[in-house]
Formats: C-alpha cells, sequence, structure tokens
C-alpha cells in the first residue's frame, strides 16, 4: 500500500512539475524584442545600450551575440525558435538570397526614413529588405613614423620623398622596394604585415583586395550586384595580382609560411612597429590598440587606397561601403516589427542614442541623422572620414558583397594559399575564381 | 512477479525513453527527413526527392571519404598498438607505474581545439626546418593528424587495456610458465585471447572516434590545403554552412555518413565479438 501511494505521488508530481516548467519556459510580456548581433568586440555595449532603452521606454531588448564566424550557424538555429530574434543581421545580396523569406519590407520603416543614400540598401523589386547601419572603410594602413625614418635616410633612392608623393601604385612600388633595401636601418622584419593565409584567416585578400578587380569589372559590364552575378571573366585579376606579390616579396614573413598566419599575428605586427604597412580596415583600431607594448602612435596612422597601376590611381580613396544590413523578421508579430523600428530609430536618431552609436559602438553611420561632427574619435575612423571626404578622391563600393558565399571564398583563399606557396601558379587562381562562381552563384539561384 | 514490476514500467522507462526520445529518435528522423528537403532553417523545409543526395556524390566529398577511411585505418592500428604497448609495460610492476599511467591519460583531458592548435605550433615549428608549413601538403595535414590522434587517444585506451590485464588470473600465467611456455607464446595464447573484450571495446571507440573527428581537424589545418586535409565530419560542417542554398546537401551527406558509420561499427563488433565467444 505504501509503495502504490509513493508510486502514484511520483507520477503526480512528474506530471504535475512538467506543464510548469513548460509554462516557466515561457515568457509573460509581449513587450520584449530580440537583437541578435553581428559584432562580438562590442557585445557588451548593446547590453548598456538596451538597459538605458528600458529605462526610458519600458521595452526589454533581448541581446544575443554569435561568437565571431558563427553568425550564420547562430541565426540559422535562432530563427527556427519559437522566440525569434526581431532583429537580425545579413551581409548583403547573397545574404539575402539566402534569409529572403524571412526579411520584413522595410520600405514604410522610420529607419528607412533616415538612410540617407538609398541606393545602400538592399532592394527586391519595390521593397526593401536589409538597411546598412555601418559605414566602414580599407585599404592599407600606414605608420607614418617608420615612413619619416625612411625619408630619413641618407641613402635612399631620391625618387619618391614625402609620404603624400605616394599616389600611385607606381609610387608605392618603388617605396617599398627601397624600404626593404634598408629594413635593418629601419628596425622593421618587412615593410607589410604577413599576408594571413590561415583557414578563415584569409578574408583580406579573397574578400577585399579582390574588390578592386572586380569592382573594375562590375563598372565596365554593368553587373547589378544588388543580385547574384552569375558568371564572372575576372579580366582584370593583373591588378589584384600586382598588389599580391608587393605583400608576399615584401613581407614580414617568408611566403612559404603564410599558411598559419591570422590577422591577429599580422595586426600585432602592425602595433608592435615590426612592419610599416597592413592592410586592412577601421575595425581594426581596437586590435591595434589592444596590442600590449603597441608602439604606434595615433597621430601617425594613415590610410592609402588599395592603388591599381591604372589610370583609377588619380581618383582613387579607399574602398567603402557595409557588409552589415539590418533586417526584422517578417514572422514577428506586428507589435513587435513596430517595437523593432522604433529602437532603431531611437538609437539612429535621439540623443543619447546617437551619443552610444559614436562614442561607445564606434560607427560611422550612413544616417542622416548624424552631423559631420558626430563621428567617432578613433584614427582610423577619422581617416576613413577624411577620404570620404576628399574631394579629389573617389571611394570605391564595396562590390564584394555580391561574392557568391563563404565557399567561393574559401576555395580562392586555398588558392592564393598554394600561390603563395608555389605549388600552384597565378592562372590557377584565376581558374578557381572563375569556375567556382559559376557553380556557386547557381546553387543560390535554386 | 513480472506482473508487478509490469505495473511500473512508466515510472521506470519514462524518464529515460523520454530523454532517447527527444535527444535522439526526433533529431534522427527529422534529419533524416530534412536530408530529402531544400531549407535554410529546419522549421522550414521544402521536399525536393533524391537531388541531394546526387548532389551529395561530389569530388570534396569521395575525396574526404577516402582520406578519413586512411585516417581512420591508420589510427585504428597506430592507437591500438602503442596503447596496448604501453598498457603491458604498465602492468610489469616497474617503479613510477602510477606517475606514468597519469601522464599517458592527461592528453585526454585536453580539449580538441586547444590540442589542434597546440599541435600546429609544435609541427609548423618542425616544418619550418623544410621551410614550409603544415598547410603545404594534405600529407603533412594527414600525418599531423595522426599524431594528434595518437597523442590524445594513447592514454585512454590504455587505462581499457591496463584494467583487461589486470583482470588476467595470475594462475594462468604461473601455469603457463610451468609448462614451459616463452614470453610470446604467453602474449598469443594466454595475454591477448583473455583481454579481446577490452580489444573489442578499443577498436570501436577508436574507429568511432577517428572516423567522427571534427575540431581536431578544424584547428590543426581547417581543411587546408584547398580542402585536401578535410575529414568528412569538416566536409558536412562546411556544405551545410558555407555554400549558399547547400543545407540539405549537407544533410545528406551527414545521413551517408551515419549509414557508412554504423554499418563499419556493427560489421566490427560483430567480428570482435566472435573472437571474443570463440575463446570461451
Amino acid at each position: 500500500m505504501k509503495r502504490r501511494i509513493t508510486a502514484l505521488l511520483m507520477i503526480i508530481s512528474l506530471t504535475v512539475s512538467l506543464p510548469i516548467t513548460l509554462a516557466s519556459c515561457r515568457k509573460k510580456a509581449e513587450n520584449e524584442i530580440y537583437f541578435l548581433n553581428f559584432k562580438p568586440e562590442i557585445a557588451d555595449k548593446y547590453k548598456d545600450i538596451a538597459k538605458v532603452y528600458e529605462e526610458e521606454t519600458g521595452v526589454r531588448v533581448k541581446i544575443s551575440t554569435a561568437a565571431a564566424n558563427s553568425y550564420e550557424q547562430t541565426l540559422k538555429s535562432e530563427i527556427a525558435k519559437k522566440k525569434a530574434p526581431t532583429i537580425f543581421q545579413i551581409n548583403g545580396p547573397v545574404g539575402y538570397e539566402s534569409w529572403k523569406n524571412y526579411c520584413e519590407d522595410l520600405r514604410d520603416t522610420k529607419l528607412y526614413s533616415i538612410l540617407s543614400d538609398k541606393n545602400l540598401a538592399i532592394t527586391s523589386g519595390d521593397g526593401v529588405y536589409g538597411i546598412p547601419y555601418v559605414i566602414e572603410g580599407y585599404g592599407i594602413i600606414c605608420n607614418t613614423a617608420k615612413f619619416d625614418e625612411y625619408f630619413a635616410l641618407a641613402d635612399r633612392q631620391k625618387i619618391i620623398n614625402s609620404f603624400s608623393e605616394i599616389n600611385t601604385f607606381a609610387a608605392l612600388e618603388t617605396v617599398v622596394a627601397d624600404m626593404t633595401a634598408h629594413i635593418s636601418e629601419l628596425s622593421i622584419d618587412g615593410v607589410f604585415a604577413s599576408t594571413s593565409l590561415s583557414g578563415g584567416e584569409d578574408w583580406r585578400w579573397q574578400t577585399h583586395l579582390a574588390n578592386v578587380p572586380f569592382y573594375l569589372e562590375v563598372t565596365e559590364n554593368n553587373y547589378n550586384v544588388g543580385t547574384t552575378v552569375s558568371e564572372i571573366t575576372f579580366e582584370h585579376n593583373g591588378v589584384m595580382k600586382k598588389m599580391f606579390d608587393l605583400y608576399l616579396n615584401n613581407s614580414v614573413t617568408d611566403r612559404a609560411l603564410l599558411g598559419s598566419k591570422s590577422v591577429a599575428d599580422s595586426m600585432a605586427e602592425f602595433a608592435l612597429g615590426q612592419c610599416a604597412m597592413v592592410q586592412n580596415g577601421n575595425w581594426a583600431w581596437a586590435q591595434i590598440k589592444g596590442v600590449s607594448g603597441n608602439t604606434v602612435n595615433e597621430e601617425d596612422i594613415r590610410f592609402l587606397p588599395l592603388y591599381t597601376g591604372t589610370e583609377l590611381d588619380d581618383t582613387m580613396g579607399l574602398c567603402v561601403g557595409t557588409e552589415n544590413y539590418i533586417c526584422i523578421n517578417k514572422n514577428a508579430s506586428d507589435e513587435q516589427k513596430k517595437m523593432a523600428d522604433d529602437f532603431l530609430y531611437w538609437l539612429f536618431s535621439s540623443e543619447t542614442g546617437k551619443k552610444f552609436v559614436t562614442e561607445e559602438l564606434e560607427f560611422l553611420t550612413p544616417f542622416s541623422t548624424f552631423s559631420d561632427r558626430e563621428i567617432p574619435g578613433d584614427p582610423l575612423a577619422l581617416e576613413v572620414n577624411r577620404w570620404i571626404n576628399d574631394p579629389r578622391s573617389e571611394s570605391i563600393p564595396w562590390s564584394f558583397v555580391a561574392f557568391p558565399g563563404t565557399s567561393f571564398k574559401t576555395d580562392f583563399g586555398g588558392a592564393l594559399l598554394k600561390y603563395a606557396q608555389g605549388t600552384a601558379d597565378w592562372d590557377n587562381v584565376v581558374n578557381t575564381v572563375k569556375t567556382r562562381w559559376k557553380e556557386e552563384a547557381s546553387k543560390g539561384k535554386k | 512477479m513480472y506482473k508487478r514490476l509490469g505495473r511500473y514500467f512508466p515510472i521506470f522507462m519514462m524518464p529515460i525513453l523520454t530523454a532517447f526520445i527527444i535527444a535522439f529518435a526526433v533529431p534522427f528522423l527529422m534529419g533524416l527527413y530534412l536530408s530529402f528537403c531544400d531549407f535554410t532553417t529546419v522549421t522550414d523545409a521544402r521536399l525536393t526527392g533524391l537531388s541531394n543526395y546526387k548532389e551529395a556524390f561530389g569530388d570534396d566529398f569521395t575525396h574526404a571519404l577516402w582520406y578519413t577511411a586512411l585516417f581512420s585505418a591508420a589510427s585504428v592500428i597506430t592507437v591500438n598498438l602503442f596503447a596496448f604497448v604501453l598498457a603491458l609495460l604498465l602492468t610489469k610492476g616497474l617503479k613510477g607505474t602510477n606517475i606514468f599511467r597519469t601522464v599517458f591519460f592527461m592528453p585526454n583531458l585536453i580539449g580538441g581545439i586547444v590540442l589542434g592548435y597546440i599541435w600546429q605550433i609544435i609541427i609548423n615549428g618542425i616544418l619550418r626546418y623544410r621551410g614550409v608549413d603544415i598547410t603545404y601538403s594534405e600529407a603533412y595535414g594527414f600525418f599531423g593528424l595522426l599524431v594528434l590522434t595518437n597523442w590524445q587517444l594513447i592514454g585512454y585506451m590504455m587505462i581499457i587495456y591496463v584494467a583487461g590485464l589486470q583482470n588476467i588470473p595470475n594462475e594462468l600465467r604461473e601455469a603457463a610458465a610451468i609448462d614451459g611456455a616463452s614470453r610470446s607464446m604467453e602474449l598469443r595464447h594466454i595475454t591477448i585471447p583473455l583481454i579481446m573484450p577490452s580489444i573489442t571495446v578499443c577498436t570501436f571507440l577508436t574507429l568511432t572516434n577517428t572516423f567522427k573527428l571534427f575540431d581536431q581537424n578544424l584547428a590543426l589545418t581547417a581543411g587546408a590545403p584547398d580542402r585536401l586535409s578535410s575529414l568528412l565530419a569538416l566536409d558536412i560542417y562546411n556544405t551545410f554552412y558555407a555554400s549558399v542554398g547547400s543545407e540539405g546537401v549537407g544533410q545528406a551527406k551527414a545521413v551517408i555518413f551515419t549509414v557508412i558509420l554504423a554499418f563499419i561499427a556493427l560489421l566490427q563488433l560483430h567480428v570482435t565479438a566472435r573472437r571474443e565467444r570463440g575463446n570461451e
């Protein structure tokens, strides 16, 4: 009898506890939105913003951040949940291709109304599906202290005589070659930081550097980079090869050993003064500053564009664009969609929000609500801003957003690695790009 | 008696059955279904039939399959051989046996990603003398993975062998010695037949562990050069996440992977189990 009672009690406790646990998982309030953040380096700052916003409006913004390089994975599992992200982000037209069933039309949102250049948004037909929220620029980051040392050398070639004269590829090449001849006097190990080519660390070349030849092809052939480009000729690959060779042959690291170098290695080399230049974007400032024993002064930081050796060099600016587009989940409730728009509008237009954006998140934004003075104060962002506003130069847009997926980029990087190691020639790179582009672009179209 | 027990069936079986259904049966069946679909997220799938399977057998997958098979075969042999020899040495009552057992077991406690990066540094340090690094050739990657796996698994397998060896009654050895059996005869006719259960367990564990190897592969070579050092698990992962619209293909590969692995494991269990019985 006693045993039977125990059994009965157990069954009862099991059956009762199940719905209670399930119910406690469910959130009571609908007064909450969920933002899946892409940038791990500023995850904590978003949490501060959410706290302030909740105090001001009573709307809770749940911030969750995907670990570096795993946004797609995280989004795939999060969006399948019942409590899916209300705000998420995609990386461009290719990202839109995968997520189009989840992107709400943002044409009537307040956020879209403050976007200064409507062409920047991701559109399909009349609909607007992704709104960029940060403008970034990249080029060659230079430590002018090393250049000053070089120009002070007595036995240097007297062809280029100041940093400001480096305004074409030929000028850059001349200076680099002569600097390499004097590395011991300049106390550097190489003119350029290591060309990081290990897996997942090669995006500075297979995406960023490759943007230049691809941009030339896009403008000549009028490709629409807002859609999938099914095939490319890669005819301007020579532009890329020239610059890539310059990096490889004047590097801190021997070209056969680049397969295990990471971006962090390169940035550390630059920060420690082991080299004079490194190709990267303004987001790298935190990384440079964070290296202990950093010897680079803020005032010595300059950007140079990725010169091509063509007539484009006369007006060449930095590569400026974005890979970060905000989307609102189509499957969220109408109130949630509205709350999401309210939050984003608040962040990018209210005084409190804007202060967070420029001082904490350190974004250069594409929104009309920000004045010229409301920009982040780090030297790379200031440089990007200076180049954008320089009337003599024209920024190169980020055409690489049309690159068909990570798989293509990985193989492109693999071919570049083989080229660096000397196990395959440049033709292999060109062929890989052409064939893999075609294959991957056809997959996205299904 | 049985009737009484039958009444308690739900209480005893429900928890484990629920766990099994939630954590294994449902995901597995869902995975099977998804391998026939075109999908981005698992809740939103469209049936496409067999096209995923057709696409799955590309060059990458077949290469990864052979690479993995070769790697598994090599590791099963080396890991078990070294583990067994170490276990023999460490059951001889040598001084410091416990310290050595602990030392050999330690690598097993380090996570795969960390191990991968540590070995990458070591191997690159050595290959530097040849002016290259581990990404230079798939053979280096293969060798690196083999060394890493051995280093990680030997200690664990050794413990299982040690337990097996300690279970052999001393009387048998003494009797064999009195009958004039040499060391090697004792090993062949007494030790090995009696530790067959340990061999079954160890080969099974090494086989499945090496076949499924993922994090070590990711950290050590990440497939370089040109995906040629990708094992199956990494190839599946890359298909699923890196290629737009290829989630279904990745899923199909995963199903094929499961079938192959289950087949090999069952075959191996069958063979070793027969040898175990044969000795009784």
